[in-house]
């Protein structure tokens, strides 16, 4: 009798914790306004050379057509360029930027946050007092001057962003390794002999991806702000459309013609907020305080 | 230690709380669950009445209905009345309902530290408490005597809650409980949270000042142990129904309800060297998704048919009561309890 | 030593049977000696201002197919004595000897051995498996991890066997879902499936009942008595529950602020209890039965367990103690013989046993300091 009761407890259809994640994501109207956003971003990014109507870097004779021009939906640019071309192939440099500059914060701040929360110690001190000093680096000023120094390759770029976003994901990591490591599961690990790494990325790992996408998503919006600014001042890659170049080109004709300006500034401030309701969202539906039952 | 219990408690004296086939819902998303289904109770004045069960048996949330304290806004008492001497609080709004909470009725939960606001001192939250309900005395006067009623000193007034021990801080909310005199203490897992030999230090006080003011507790537990001490009278619950009930020491001796039965059968004592036996195989049933008929069928070795099928009728076996198919044949040879509860004796078949 | 002589050490033992080895009669499995654990209290940057000695000198052996309860409330260190048991917190002083090699020096294939032979049951079931990680994952990481097993395939068969053993039919209901999705009596058998992964010998239960509804608890430690019954497993069974220790153990230990205060064989200690702390704490336990409790006599003690931050001078228990005296607070007790390998660390009982001391003691605790 009670096998059976076990068996058919046992069997009773539980949700895959990614649908129950879904469930509650989807019940946020923030955050699936967001999540449609970063979609439609990508999807613009990648079908780039399909949905553009012009060369990008083709210069005409029309120049500072206004918006609405026939064949020219968003207008043209001081060379005659086609804006609404320009943002859509501005969106790869956008995006490319954003994730792998978060993906390089990412590998670095879980390495050092897992490493410092997990042994603790001197090893936590030495590495959180390094993770102070890069926090207190204005990024922007850096940025300024590396680019400056070295040249402004997107490469470059994305490592230099990279390199300066990390701090707050180590805090955040080595937070939860903190909790996660006075844990029984994480003692069991030990108990059977598990190495440190293994315990670390295996075992603990897993259980806070959810903070660190939130956190993650926040430093793309952060990421790609970052590289526009740069891009702006005229610090950006010179051989790719981006944004922030175009927001640079701008800032000459800002009376003349304000659809160089707004269209990719607008760009820009969807693009970051996107990536901020989605953070939101994910935070929010992976939140144990509103769980329900 | 020897605790005063009446003969009969339950029919000598007149009910301060009376609980008549409470319902309680909560809406969720697998369907409404029923976590406390026809609960019927009865506290006399100055009885100790015990309401056992394992966990997901609707103790704790029978208590949260009957102050409609309810943990979460989905739950609703739906059906029955909940008679606190004599006024039904199911029809009070939550206005009145306040102000009988603390007032007409105390309350000791099992974390104290959860209910004590740790930034005030222990002085100014019973002060609060007295205030709120119009204490006609002087303030100040009150504190010093109810600490000192609980076994502290009366200088722990100026002190906050971090400050002092788990057993401490059980004292204070057991001061801030019977602040106003109420006729009625509802105590959910008072001690649950202590150590054993402060435990003790608390079941006595409670047991002392039950006696001495002859207020009614209403004591939640899942500690059989703590029955036995306290409590005049037990009810014991099951997948949010009360399946048996009756005079402690009648339900500890004849057990009639099978689950009853193989709980005490269970139980381990620090007296004895027992041997541990499972005598209640399986586990708790989902409320979302009760078994039909008897709740406790699954799990029953004398499971019969009509168990399956119909909910059990409820009897009056000895002094007390049980739902269970096996005594329907026995009703009216059971003992009759004397007066009291009389009228609610033979309900159950017909109504469920 | 290597794993191999272990395993043929085992196979010996089990054939004995299930009662556990007399003191004596082979060597313990575990031996703590006089094992201290501080840990700085209050630090700021120019160092400690004190510490809190969770563990004060803590010496107790444990032997083949036995179960020795630690018992005492919160805070008095039995916890503690467990995880350095287990190894996962080293010592501050004293050593705490496997099969006779003290753990700080095992390394390589014995400390392999070691791992697998000494395994953990936590209190809190659903804590103490992975959450990301279905039942099945969890037992074969254990199976494979321990090198129980080699390769994966046979892992999941292993592992449903394993499920098998703690009652859980059939295996295939249970490998593939996440803690989450079963009850704490279900989550429970799983920790006592993956502590039995590696074949352990020494099994280090931290209160495995204390969260479980009593009908699940019953079945839980039957589980656990038929699993030694079974293999001959030891059980380091720490718990406050006097009830249960009782109903389940071969020898206990009573723990008072980091230190013994009373061990011995379970029913001497339950039926003679010589320390006044024992006794308070057997008396304060509620017994399940209305007229024996209305018939009990009953000593309630007064106040708190003191901070281990600045423990009484003497014997900790002295500002508790209803039969304290004078010398009770300025010296510290002797370990005092009081029965047939029974041991209180009290002054009055050294009056009332002012005669020799009973029998010899090989290897037996020593006094704790």
């Amino acid at each position: 009798m009670a096998r059976q009761s076990l068996a058919a407890r046992a069997a009773q259809s539980h949700p895959h914790l990614l649908q129950v994640f879904w469930y509650r994501y989807r019940r946020n109207r923030l955050g699936v306004f967001g999540l449609a956003i970063v979609v439609l971003l990508l999807l613009m990014g990648v079908l780039a050379p399909w949905l553009a109507p012009h060369d990008p870097y083709a210069t005409s004779r029309d120049r500072f057509l206004p918006p609405l021009s026939p064949g020219h939906l968003l207008g043209t640019d001081h060379l005659g360029r086609d804006v609404l071309s320009g943002i859509i192939w501005g969106s790869r440099v956008s995006l490319l930027v954003g994730f792998l500059a978060a993906a390089t914060a990412m590998v670095i701040g879980i390495a050092v946050g897992a490493i410092s929360g997990y042994y603790g110690g001197a090893v936590d001190a030495v590495l959180m007092r390094i993770t102070e000093l890069f926090q207190v680096i204005p990024r922007f000023v850096l940025a300024l001057l590396v680019v400056a120094f070295f040249g402004s390759g997107l490469g470059k770029l994305i490592l230099v962003i990279g390199v300066l976003s990390w701090p707050q994901i180590a805090r955040l990591v080595r937070g939860q390794y903190l909790s996660h490591k006075a844990l029984p599961y994480v003692d069991g690990a030990r108990v059977l002999g598990m190495g440190s790494g293994r315990i670390m990325f295996s075992e603990i790992l897993p259980n806070v991806t959810a903070p660190i996408i939130v956190t993650a998503s926040l430093d793309i919006a952060q990421a790609i702000l970052l590289e526009a600014s740069l891009g702006f001042f005229g610090l950006g890659d010179p051989n790719v459309p981006s944004w922030g170049g175009m927001l640079n080109n701008a800032q000459d004709y800002l009376r003349l013609a304000w659809w160089m300006s707004v269209f990719p500034g607008a760009a820009i401030a969807l693009a970051v907020l996107g990536f901020n309701l989605v953070g939101d969202a994910v935070n929010e539906a992976t939140n144990p305080r509103l769980r329900e039952g | 230690m020897e605790l005063d219990r009446g003969p009969a408690p339950a029919a000598s004296t007149e009910p301060v709380l009376e609980v008549v086939d409470l319902v309680t819902e909560i809406r969720s998303v697998r369907g409404p669950i029923r976590p406390v289904n026809r609960v019927s109770l009865r506290v006399g004045r100055g009885q100790a009445v015990g309401l056992v069960g394992e966990s997901g048996s609707g103790k704790s949330m029978t208590a949260f209905s009957i102050m409609r304290l309810f943990p979460t806004p989905a739950a609703r008492v739906v059906e029955g009345r909940v008679l606190l001497q004599g006024r039904d609080l199911t029809e009070l709004p939550e206005s009145e309902l306040r102000r009988v909470r603390g007032n007409h009725v105390g309350m000791v939960f099992q974390d104290p530290s959860a209910y004590l606001n740790p930034v005030i001192t222990v002085g100014a939250q019973i002060a609060e408490q007295l205030l709120a309900h119009n204490w006609p005395g002087d303030v100040e006067q009150r504190i010093a005597e109810l600490l000192t009623q609980v076994g502290l000193r009366p200088e722990v007034a100026k002190r906050y809650p971090h400050e002092l021990s788990g057993g401490m801080r059980q004292r204070v909310s057991i001061a801030s409980a019977i602040a106003c005199d109420p006729p009625l203490v509802l105590a959910d897992e008072p001690t649950t949270a202590l150590d054993v030999t402060v435990q003790a230090q608390i079941l006595e006080l409670l047991a002392q000042l039950q006696r001495k003011q002859g207020m009614g507790l209403l004591l939640i537990t899942h500690d059989f142990g703590i029955v036995a001490e306290l409590c005049d009278y037990v009810y014991i619950m099951y997948a949010g129904e009360v399946i048996e009930e009756g005079p402690v020491d009648d339900v500890f001796e004849q057990p009639r309800h099978p689950y009853t039965q193989g709980l005490l059968q269970g139980v381990l004592s620090v007296t004895r060297r027992d041997r541990v036996r499972v005598t209640v195989p399986g586990s708790v049933p989902d409320l979302a998704n009760p078994p039909s008929g008897c709740r406790f069928h699954p799990r029953c070795p004398r499971a019969m048919p009509q168990c399956r099928t119909a909910p059990p009728p409820r009897v009056t076996a000895g002094n007390g009561r049980t739902a269970c198919w096996l005594y329907e044949s026995d009703q009216g040879i059971g003992q009759q309890r004397p007066g009291g509860s009389h009228d609610r004796t033979n309900d159950g078949s017909a109504a469920s | 030593m290597t794993g191999q002589t272990m395993d043929q050490r085992l196979a010996d033992a089990n054939k004995r049977g299930s009662t556990p080895a007399v003191p004596g009669s082979e060597p313990p499995l575990i031996a703590a000696e006089n094992v201290r654990k501080y840990y700085p209290w209050g630090r700021t940057f120019f160092g400690a201002q004190g510490q809190v000695r969770a563990v004060d000198g803590v010496s107790l052996e444990l032997w083949p197919g036995e179960t020795y309860a630690l018992v005492g409330e919160s805070g008095c260190g039995k916890s503690t004595t467990g995880r350095m048991i287990l190894g996962l917190e080293a010592p501050t002083a004293g050593t705490i000897r496997y099969r006779g090699t003290p753990l700080s020096e095992l390394r390589g294939d014995a400390w392999t051995t070691f791992r697998r032979r000494v395994q953990v049951v936590f209190q809190d079931s659903y804590a103490s498996l992975n959450p990301r990680k279905t039942i099945g994952q969890s037992l074969i990481n254990a199976l494979v991890f321990s090198r129980a097993v080699t390769d994966r395939k046979q892992a999941r068969e292993r592992a449903g066997e394993l499920l098998a053993d703690v009652g859980l039919t059939p295996p295939e209901a249970f490998l593939d879902r996440y803690p989450h999705e079963l009850s704490g009596g279900q989550r429970q058998r799983i920790g006592i499936a993956r502590a039995l992964a590696t074949n352990p010998e020494l099994i280090v239960a931290d209160e495995p009942v204390s969260a479980l509804d009593i009908s699940v608890r019953a079945q839980i430690l039957e589980l656990l008595q038929r699993l030694q019954e079974e293999r001959r497993v030891t059980y380091l069974f720490i718990s406050h529950d006097l009830a249960v220790v009782r109903a389940i153990s071969h020898r206990i230990g009573v723990m008072y602020l980091g230190r013994l205060v009373e061990a011995g064989p379970a029913e001497q200690v339950f039926e003679n209890p010589s320390h006044p702390y024992t006794e308070a704490l057997i008396r304060a336990t509620p017994v399940p039965n209305p007229r024996e409790a209305r018939r009990r006599e009953r000593t309630i003690l007064e106040g708190d367990v003191p901070s281990p931050v600045n423990p009484p001078s003497g014997c900790p228990f002295h500002p508790r103690c209803p039969m304290a005296e004078p010398r009770c607070q300025s010296t510290a007790p002797p370990w005092i013989p009081v029965g047939d390998r029974h041991y209180a660390a009290c002054h009055l009982v050294a009056d009332r046993n002012a005669g020799p001391g009973v029998g010899p003691n090989p290897g037996h605790a020593k006094p704790a300091r």
